[in-house]
């Protein structure tokens, strides 16, 4: 779980708490646990060394909110910049838009490609493509049974030289027989080979120099360990292929191989396949491949709350109204709602610089929230920015449009000018004391 | 089991040079770049070691352990740590060696039908892997009935029924979709009546996230015994030999359905190293059986721990 590598993290970076500063030294036992948890991941040896240094270099010198865990702050440094490496947004198929669209699907053996081809020619068909699918694995046993039958599943026409040996000449042919049957995407299916196999690699640089397709796609399995990397230069280096599929997502493996081979060969993962239903096929998403690397989990709430927390910027415009008086109730509508999209009033709170320690122990009833809500949307813009105004027969309809009683408008009320009195005296007094009281706000 | 014993050992190594070349000419590059041993050697050793899968736990047991005794024996000469490394390396795999209880060929005189069911995740090798044992149990004179439960992949009879013709073996087949466990109680039946030495059984992929396909292997395995009450003798684990820190929960979660008497390593000619041996036999104390060298029927070697380390040495 993100979770659990937050909470390592952050009993990793006990001390750091109440440094200024994130530095060498405070951040090595955290650098020490990323390293793990990229390796337990499948990442391979260099490619996590590289990735410790730039963390490292990013987080380093970077200021230690009080209010913000640095496991969280650490978390999301992280996160931000496995997305980015791992190609940042969705990486689209290439189309021929001036004749047939022919992809070549090359990997290891049993890494999904004759399953990823009848997924991805149904997917394919879907977006009204016609298209033939290729059955030139000539080695595997009952390779084009296979596929036939899939194809049959699906009802994709699947081209076949039944008593053909020669994978080149198939290839050839399917492209033949697409264009004379009006098919425009041809997509071929080809054995597995090792890569250090010199035959097929040469096989499958034939295909490819008789064919000139349009896009060809290594299949990998997201199982894959540290040679994940070699296989994929390796084709890389024979083929040049133009996207990466990753396969058997369905299980809980996590999929480090996949960054290393973004690392490595830096071409975008354009599917993955979860699955043996033939629609379980998925537009690659970076995001979700970083939170499985560090772990499942809901990986998206807790980085927008971290974002929420390290806005320093909003932070301390919330922190200059406060000071100078200015904090009307349209700021504290503004603040509802943030919270709301956070989860949790603490975090609001701790968004104040200096505030977080003391404001911990908040006790907050999270449902006040909504009914404190209701009655802020019920004022006027008038009322909001100036709550001086607001008199009994203006409480009334306020209460009266919220479906609220005239107790809970009045106690708002109340609380918000405690509030500012209070922020007005930290502001005179520096009253540290004054805190405290801060720290026991009530929302009811 | 022993049978596969009679092999030629030098296939091993040729299989396994691949293996070799990357990784311990990788160690003796470390080591005779430096003169001296030093920190930075040791470094570069728990590179190697992690490259090939053994996984940062075991990597780490076995630089640690090797560091120690190094500074016990006081000798850092480039002959002192490969052959410290290489005691390290075998204890690990020792370890799981010691719990396998070495079954040979009278269990399996006593014990007919033997019966060797095969799992293993999509994609590891299963069907391949059953094809060898069969042309193995074959040629070292026993009579094997494949049982092929595997009713769901497309055109998996198709491709083990080409694998028993090769291994010239009879099997025993039900259409795409048909209850696997009909299958097996059909199998096993007719090896009763026909008293049959050997019987494999090849099932479905399965991702062991699966419950449901889990489910039904503890269905498969039910049947089995309500059939022959010792079956299954063996439970083979077939995992691809790129795989990664995953095996380790594929062996896990596998074992809470059927115990596993064996593990199955399979590609293990390319350049992934196979480190995921010494994973499994440090944490799970499942022994490796087999491993699988190539495409062809007969590339499937014995597995022995001593020899695997001495090939992957010399």
């Amino acid at each position: 779980m993100l979770e659990d590598l937050t909470l390592k993290f952050d009993k990793a970076l006990k001390k750091v708490t109440g440094q200024g500063r994130l530095t060498e030294q405070n951040i090595s036992d955290t650098m020490r646990e990323l390293r793990r948890v990229l390796l337990d991941a499948d990442v391979n040896y260099k490619v996590a060394k590289s990735f410790i240094d730039d963390v490292k270099e990013r987080a380093l010198g970077k200021e230690v909110l009080a209010s913000v865990s640095p496991g969280q702050h650490i978390t999301k440094i992280l996160y931000d910049r496995l997305t980015e490496l791992m190609g940042g947004s969705m990486s689209e198929l290439t189309i021929n838009p001036t004749g047939p669209t022919v992809i070549l699907m090359v990997g290891l053996q049993g890494s999904g490609k004759t399953t990823f081809s009848a997924k991805l020619a149904k997917y394919l068909k879907d977006r009204n493509r016609k298209v033939l699918l290729t059955a030139a694995d000539v080695y595997r046993p009952a390779a084009k049974d296979q596929l036939k039958t899939l194809g049959k599943q699906i009802s994709i026409p699947v081209f076949s030289i039944d008593e053909s040996k020669d994978a080149v000449t198939i290839s050839e042919e399917s492209v033949k027989y697409a264009k004379e049957n009006n098919l425009d995407t041809i997509i071929i299916d080809t054995a597995g080979r090792l890569h250090v196999d010199e035959d097929l690699m040469n096989e499958v640089k034939q295909i490819k120099e008789t064919v000139n397709p349009t896009e060809i796609l290594f299949v990998v399995d997201s199982m894959s360990g540290q040679d994940a990397v070699n296989s994929a230069k390796a084709f890389h280096d024979a083929v040049y292929f133009d996207g990466v599929v990753l396969t058997k997502l369905d299980g809980d493996s996590r999929g480090g191989a996949a960054l290393s081979i973004k690392a490595v060969v830096d071409v975008p993962i354009k599917f993955s396949s979860l699955g043996e239903k033939l629609d379980s096929i998925e537009i690659f998403h970076p995001d979700r491949l970083a939170s499985r690397i560090l772990g499942k989990g809901d990986v998206v709430s807790l980085v927008e709350k971290a974002q929420a927390q390290i806005d320093e910027k909003e932070a301390e415009d919330l922190e200059k109204k406060l000071l100078s008086n200015k904090f009307d109730l349209e700021d504290f509508l503004k603040q509802i709602k943030m919270i709301k999209k956070m989860g949790s009033i603490q975090s609001l709170l701790g968004m104040i610089p200096g505030l977080g320690a003391n404001i911990k122990n908040a006790d907050v009833d999270e449902k006040q929230l909504v009914k404190v809500e209701s009655i802020i949307q019920s004022m006027t813009k008038q009322e909001r920015k100036t709550p001086k105004i607001l008199n009994g027969s203006r409480r009334k309809r306020i209460a009266r449009g919220s479906g609220n009683t005239i107790q809970d408008v009045n106690r708002l009320i109340k609380q918000f000018n405690e509030m500012n009195k209070m922020m007005k005296m930290f502001k005179s007094n520096k009253n540290r004391k004054m805190l405290k009281n801060f720290g026991n706000l009530k929302f009811n | 089991m022993a049978i596969l014993k009679n092999i030629n050992f030098n296939k091993l190594k040729q299989g396994l040079s691949k293996t070799k070349d990357k990784l311990f000419t990788g160690i003796t590059e470390a080591i005779s770049t430096k003169a001296v041993f030093d920190e930075d050697i040791l470094d570069e050793l728990e590179e190697i070691l992690i490259t090939s899968d053994i996984g940062m736990d075991t990597a780490m047991k076995i630089i640690h352990n090797t560091r120690a005794e190094l500074y016990y024996l006081n000798d850092r000469s480039k002959e002192a740590i490969i052959s410290t490394l290489k005691n390290e390396m075998k204890t690990v795999l020792l370890n799981a060696i010691q719990n396998t209880d070495n079954s040979d060929s009278t269990d399996i005189s006593t014990n007919k039908p033997y019966v060797i069911l095969v799992v293993g995740v999509n994609g590891a090798g299963k069907t391949t892997t059953i094809g060898k044992l069969a042309y193995n149990y074959k040629k070292a004179g026993y009579s094997v009935l494949i049982g092929s439960a595997d009713t769901f992949r497309a055109a998996a009879n198709e491709q083990l029924d080409i694998w028993a013709k090769r291994a010239d073996v009879e099997i025993v087949q039900k259409e795409t979709g048909a209850d696997p466990s009909s299958v097996v109680y059909e199998t096993l039946n007719i090896a009763k009546s026909e008293n049959t030495d050997i019987v494999l059984i090849d099932t479905a992929g399965r991702l062991h996230t699966k419950s449901n396909l889990m489910k039904e292997l503890e269905k498969i395995k039910t049947v089995m015994g309500k059939v022959v009450p010792h079956a299954p003798n063996e439970v083979y684990l077939v995992v691809d030999g790129n795989s990664g820190q995953n095996v380790l929960v594929q062996a896990r979660e596998f074992s809470k359905v059927t115990e596993l008497t064996g593990l199955i390593v399979t590609k293990l000619d390319g350049t992934a190293k196979g480190g995921v041996v010494f994973q499994i036999s440090a944490q799970q104390k499942i022994p490796i059986k087999y491993i699988g060298v190539g495409e062809k029927i007969e590339d499937l070697q014995d597995f022995d721990a001593s020899k695997f380390i001495e090939a992957l040495f010399d």
